[in-house]
Formats: structure tokens, C-alpha cells, sequence
């Protein structure tokens, strides 16, 4: 894939190259239940490093719930539980002695709605930092936003408005703003939960070119309704489906050149040709 | 088959039940409005009735001429100290002098205390009668004569009973001296109290309720239960807090744990009682209250800032609260105006019905403005009622102000 976009491969932000695994997560027979529901089952997934991970499939298979999985967000829902395990460096994050806080740290997350916090551009970076615990000067810190807008592509229309609201924002800006406020703090992976579902053509573009850049050094995993924006950015692809008790299986992993052009399962062929879903 | 013909399908639009419609409309349209008008006459009802009590002609009758009691042509009010003494003393039975003296020694009064003195005391002044301001201003002259004929001796003033003196002197069993000074510090203390102890409780508890507590039969119970307190009659609050901080606690509410040695005999029946009372009573309002705004934050918001890191505590800190002010102080705005009109729980934790010093602190003795109405309301001489109009209006006053203050300090924080 190649894109014309010469600006942002210098980030500023070094690759977290400490780490020489090659997958950036695993999965481990992950049963995710709400209540007494369960709603995905038997997940083994295996997460390349610094590769983008399209997963696709109908509505309610569970596509989210996993995402969700990979940074212990769905512990927000109270009835929500996991099982099985979630490996991260090799270290299960649903073991008891795991900080959900440190995960969420490491493993930052972009939502369906853009979500910017209702502070200024530069709060919205900063305060992000801030809890980190950051140290360093102001001068640091204006760097560290610099560089997070630049990361996010977005350093070129508001440098000259940092203080204004976040919300000020158009839908594609405050998204790339969310996006910028996740790569500030210098996640391994970062999760996105249908990130262009709220926007326009053009916005979307812009962050489907975005993705491509930082997959230079994020594991990216970006939950998508749109078949051909999984065909577009990802190099591999997770096909989603539910079973007879409506959990959500993983019925196809493999390669998007692959999944795409040559399925080995007839529902994934079913889906991907438009035939369900 | 042919379609129907246009005109007929023009013929269903204009249905006729169009007028039907419009007509009903404006039946409700004509209902709202005079509910609305209802609650304004209602309103306008009462703001007349205040007024037409606080202001108004009346007539005072001197007991004794003050101009007779001049010194050598000078008048008294600007006698000295010693000469205002010997007037008194020549002008008042011994017992009356003893007891004023016991009071506060003729020695330690001010001239001004002097004058005062000499007037309550030996002038007397009296209200005769007293007519309402619509009496005032439409019979004029039927006042007049009725002055020239029945109180020759009388003065006719027009009075605002609301005025300086009503407002800076303490309260006196004639209502022409009476003022509502201890009972206006006696409120603002109380509702200082009730302020401090009510607000960050009632956070705090919004906070577990919403942010912390599971859903389970023990906190659906608790959420239960702080829903029907907000309905419960606040003498029952009155009668807790007699029972609780009044009995109970009494060492705590008297001060004495804190070695205060209390001369006036508070026994607990103090502002700190009464400002812990009022907070039991507006503790659920301001809890339900603060529980909506903190509600009405967006998920999204908090996803967002645990999304990148954050614990529970930063998110509730940094985005749930200052997003939730504005809504919470609203809250907390509408349960203090109601617990500074409170009377009944008051009465019962045992307001003073007289008093004559300024509360000076949290374990003093106290009456508040709506006691101090209560109390005058219930005289039955007209005067007082005069009072309890004006002591209204200042009531209705301070409530105003202290809103106003309120939605500055909400319109600050909110932004």
C-alpha cells in the first residue's frame, strides 16, 4: 500500500523497539460473558507487531466485545467477565495481579464517536500526560503535544488555536485529536472501535492514511463495519460470525490479501460478497 | 382500474376534521395559559398582601410629650449621658431601674444607649393604630378625621416598617422597637452550617451511588430509601434532630467537648443543632440532585479518559465533576432556598422565641427569620403583623440574594 503522504513518517515519537516480539498480542480460548450470556466464545487470535488488524463480521458477533477485550474495557460494564487469557508481553492481563489501569496505558483505545475531553486542544494532549506522570518542564510538554499532533497529523490546521475547545473541532479533526491524545502516551497497541464510522468520505480518508503511517509503529486493531476499508488498510483480517447460541466466533484469520480474494470458509465468502450481514 | 381523480384525492386532505383540531388546540393552548395566569395571580396575591402590611400611615401616641422633658431648651436627644440618667431615674419606678442596670450598667452605655433607653422607657411612644398601605393611600382623609376624632393626642406618621432600625436592632417585645438582626444572623449561621456539612456529603454520596455502587438489592435499597426521604415532612427531620444532635450529642452541639462553657444555657439547642438538622432535610434533594448531573455526563467522556489511562478517581476528578457542577450546584441552590424558609423542624430542635444577642458562634442560642415571623404572626396585636409583613420581605430579600450569589458562583464553574 502506498500512500502519498510524505509528512508524518517522522513522528518524533521513537518505535518502542525494546520489543522484539512478533505478535503484539495473543489470545488465548477468550470467552467474554455478560451475565450469564456469553457472547464470544473460544477467541484464539494472534496479533502481528506493528501490522493493522481489520475485524470484520455482522452486527452483534462480537467484534466489539473482543476489541474491548484487549484493554479491559469491558470491566465498565458491571456484568461483564472473561475467561481464558489475553497474552501481552507474554503476560496474561486478566491475571489477578494486573493493573487494568497500567493495561489501558499500553493498549490505548479510539471510539466509534469522536470523544475529545470538553478542554482545549492542548489540555486535551497534555492532561493525558499529565496522569502519566509526566515530568518535565512546560517546554517538554508543548513538545510532547507537538509531536502527538504531528503523529496525528493534525499539528497543521490548529497549531494557531490550541487553546480553543476540542469540540470546536470538525468530526475528522476531533477524531485525529482523539488519536493524538492516544499516541501521547506512547502505547504499544492501539485499539479502534469502528473509527470512521461517524465521518465523512474525506475525513475518513484522511485517517485511513493516518492508520498506514502509525502502523510504522503500532500494532494496530481496528474494528470496521466497511468490508472495502478492511480490504483498503489492513494486512490481516479476523472474520467475525455467530454461532447457533448467537456468541461470536472467529470463523477466518489470515491475511486481508487472502481473506479477501480467497477464503477458505463459505460464510466468510457469503459475507465478504455481500450475501449476508 | 383508473386512479381516483385528483379532486377526490385533494378531497381527503382537507378532511374536515381540520377544524375539529385547530379548535382543540386552542383549548389547550387556552388551559395552559390559564394555569399559567392562575399562578401568577396567585403570586401577585401574596407579594400584595406583604407589601400592603409593611408600609403604611400610623398613629403613635407619646406617653410623655419629649419636648417637656428638654433641659433648659435643649432637646434630649442631645443631652448628655449624665442628664439622660437623671431623666430616666426621676421618670422610672426603682425596680426598673435596678433591673436595666443589671442588664448592662448605666456606666458602660453609650449616649446613644442612654437616649434610647430614656425613650423606650419614659417616652413611651405607642402605636395607636395602624392602617394598611391601600387604607393609606386611597382614605386619606377618612384617616384624618378619624385621627382628629378618636387619638387627638396622636401623631399620624407614615411608616415603613421595614426600615434601618428593623433591620440593625435586635428583637424587643414592642413592635415598634423590634428589628430582626439576631434573626437574620441566626439564619445566615444556620444555613452556613447546613451548607458546609450538606454539600460535600451529598456529593460524596452521589458520587458512590453513581460512580461506585453495584447494582445490588443493598444499594437499590439505599437509592430507595434517599428517594422517599425527599418527601418525608420536615417536622419529622425536626424531631431527629431534637433527638440526635439536641439529646444525643448534646456535649458536641454545646460545645462543651471542645471546653466550652456555655453561660446561656443552650443545652444543645444551638445553630450547630439546627444546621445539622436542616442538612438532614436537604440531604436527599441535593443527593438526588447531584446524582442527575453526574448521570448526565457522557460515557463516552469517561471511556475517553480511562481509555488512556486514567483510575477512577482522576476520571471522576478531572471530567466527571467539572462537567457535573453547574448541574449539581443548581441541586444544592434549590434545597437551600428551601431549608432557609424552614420553620417547623426548627420550632422543634428549639429555636429561642427571644432573644436579644447576636448568635456568635456554631453553639450559640439562635431564632431565624421564619421562626421569628412565626412568632409574630401569632400575636395578636396588629403592629406585629406590621412586622411579620416586613420581616417577610427581608426574607424574600435574602433569599433572592443569596440565589443570585448561588447562580454567579454556577455560571463561574460551569463554563
Amino acid at each position: 500500500m502506498n500512500f502519498p503522504f510524505s509528512q508524518a513518517v517522522n513522528t518524533g515519537i521513537t518505535p518502542n523497539s525494546e520489543n522484539t516480539e512478533v505478535y503484539a498480542m495473543e489470545t488465548n480460548r477468550l470467552n467474554v460473558y455478560y451475565g450469564d450470556f456469553l457472547a464470544v466464545k473460544d477467541i484464539n487470535l494472534k496479533i502481528q507487531r506493528q501490522r493493522i488488524t481489520a475485524i470484520i463480521g455482522p452486527s452483534g458477533c462480537g467484534k466489539s466485545t473482543v476489541l474491548r477485550a484487549f484493554n479491559r474495557m469491558n470491566e465498565l460494564v458491571p456484568s461483564a467477565r472473561a475467561t481464558g487469557q489475553v497474552l501481552f508481553h507474554g503476560k496474561n492481563i486478566y491475571d489477578a495481579d494486573v493493573d487494568p489501569v497500567q493495561v489501558r496505558k499500553r493498549v490505548g483505545m479510539v471510539f466509534q464517536k469522536p470523544n475529545p475531553f470538553p478542554k482545549s486542544i492542548y489540555e486535551n494532549i497534555a492532561w493525558g500526560a499529565k496522569i502519566n506522570g509526566f515530568k518535565g518542564g512546560k517546554g517538554d510538554l508543548d513538545d510532547l503535544v507537538e509531536s502527538a499532533l504531528i503523529g496525528a497529523a493534525l499539528w497543521d490546521e490548529v497549531n494557531d488555536k490550541l487553546d480553543q475547545s476540542g469540540l470546536s473541532l470538525s468530526g475528522g479533526q476531533q477524531q485525529r485529536l482523539c488519536i493524538a491524545r492516544t499516541i501521547s502516551i506512547k502505547p504499544d497497541i492501539i485499539l479502534m472501535d469502528e473509527p470512521c464510522s461517524a465521518l465523512d468520505p474525506i475525513a475518513t480518508l484522511k485517517i485511513e492514511q493516518l492508520m498506514a503511517i502509525l502502523s510504522y509503529e503500532y500494532t494496530i486493531i481496528i474494528v470496521t463495519h466497511n468490508m472495502q476499508q478492511a480490504a483498503r488498510v489492513s494486512d490481516f483480517t479476523a472474520f467475525f460470525s455467530m454461532d447457533e447460541d448467537r456468541a461470536g466466533t472467529l470463523m477466518e484469520f489470515g491475511e486481508t490479501s487472502k481473506i479477501f480474494t480467497n477464503p477458505t470458509q463459505k460464510t466468510t465468502e457469503d459475507y465478504i460478497t455481500g450475501r449476508f450481514g | 382500474m383508473n386512479p381516483p381523480p385528483f379532486s377526490e384525492a385533494a378531497d381527503s386532505f382537507a378532511s374536515n376534521n381540520l377544524p375539529r383540531r385547530k379548535k382543540l388546540a386552542t383549548l389547550w393552548q387556552i388551559v395552559f395559559q390559564v394555569s399559567t395566569i392562575i399562578g401568577i395571580i396567585a403570586l401577585s396575591a401574596l407579594l400584595y398582601n406583604i407589601i400592603n402590611q409593611s408600609f403604611g400611615y400610623v398613629a403613635i401616641e407619646n406617653k410623655i410629650d419629649p419636648q417637656s422633658l428638654a433641659v433648659d431648651g435643649v432637646p434630649i436627644e442631645q443631652l448628655g449621658k449624665e442628664e439622660l440618667v437623671l431623666i430616666l431615674e426621676e421618670n422610672v419606678s426603682k425596680g426598673k431601674l435596678r433591673q436595666l442596670g443589671r442588664e448592662k450598667p448605666f456606666e458602660e452605655r453609650s449616649q446613644e444607649e442612654m437616649y434610647g433607653l430614656v425613650i423606650d422607657e419614659v417616652v413611651e411612644p405607642q402605636i395607636v393604630k395602624t392602617w394598611l398601605l391601600s387604607e393609606s393611600l386611597i382614605q386619606r382623609d377618612q384617616i384624618q378625621a378619624e385621627m382628629a376624632e378618636e387619638y387627638p393626642q396622636a401623631e399620624l406618621v407614615f411608616r415603613s416598617w421595614v426600615n434601618k432600625n428593623f433591620i440593625s436592632s435586635p428583637q424587643s417585645s414592642k413592635p415598634l422597637f423590634a428589628g430582626i438582626r439576631t434573626a437574620i444572623l441566626g439564619s445566615l449561621w444556620t444555613i452556613a452550617i447546613t451548607i458546609l456539612f450538606a454539600f460535600p456529603l451529598a456529593v460524596g454520596a452521589a458520587i458512590y451511588l453513581e460512580e461506585y455502587a453495584r447494582d445490588n438489592w443493598f444499594n437499590r435499597l439505599i437509592q430507595t430509601n434517599i428517594n422517599n426521604l425527599a418527601g418525608v415532612p420536615s417536622i419529622i427531620y425536626g424531631m431527629l434532630g431534637l433527638a440526635m444532635f439536641v439529646r444525643l450529642l448534646e456535649p458536641l452541639t454545646s460545645g462543651s467537648v471542645f471546653g466550652l462553657v456555655d453561660p446561656t444555657t443552650a443545652n444543645g439547642r444551638t445553630i450547630l443543632s439546627a444546621g445539622l438538622t436542616l442538612m438532614l432535610l436537604v440531604l436527599p434533594l441535593v443527593i438526588i440532585n447531584a446524582q442527575e448531573a453526574i448521570r448526565a455526563v457522557p460515557n463516552s467522556l469517561r471511556q475517553a479518559s480511562l481509555g488512556i489511562g486514567a483510575t477512577k478517581w482522576q476520571t471522576i476528578w478531572a471530567h466527571v465533576l467539572p462537567n457535573s457542577v453547574s448541574g449539581i450546584l443548581t441541586g444544592t441552590i434549590l434545597a437551600i432556598s428551601r431549608a432557609i424558609g424552614e420553620t417547623a423542624p426548627l420550632v422543634v430542635v428549639g429555636a429561642s422565641t427571644f432573644i436579644t444577642f447576636d448568635p456568635s458562634s456554631p453553639f450559640s442560642k439562635f431564632t431565624t427569620l421564619p421562626i421569628q415571623i412565626y412568632q409574630w404572626t401569632a400575636r395578636p396585636q396588629d403592629e406585629f403583623r406590621n412586622i411579620a409583613g416586613a420581616a417577610i420581605l427581608v426574607l424574600l430579600f435574602l433569599l433572592l440574594s443569596l440565589n443570585a450569589g448561588a447562580i454567579l458562583l454556577r455560571n463561574r464553574f460551569g463554563r
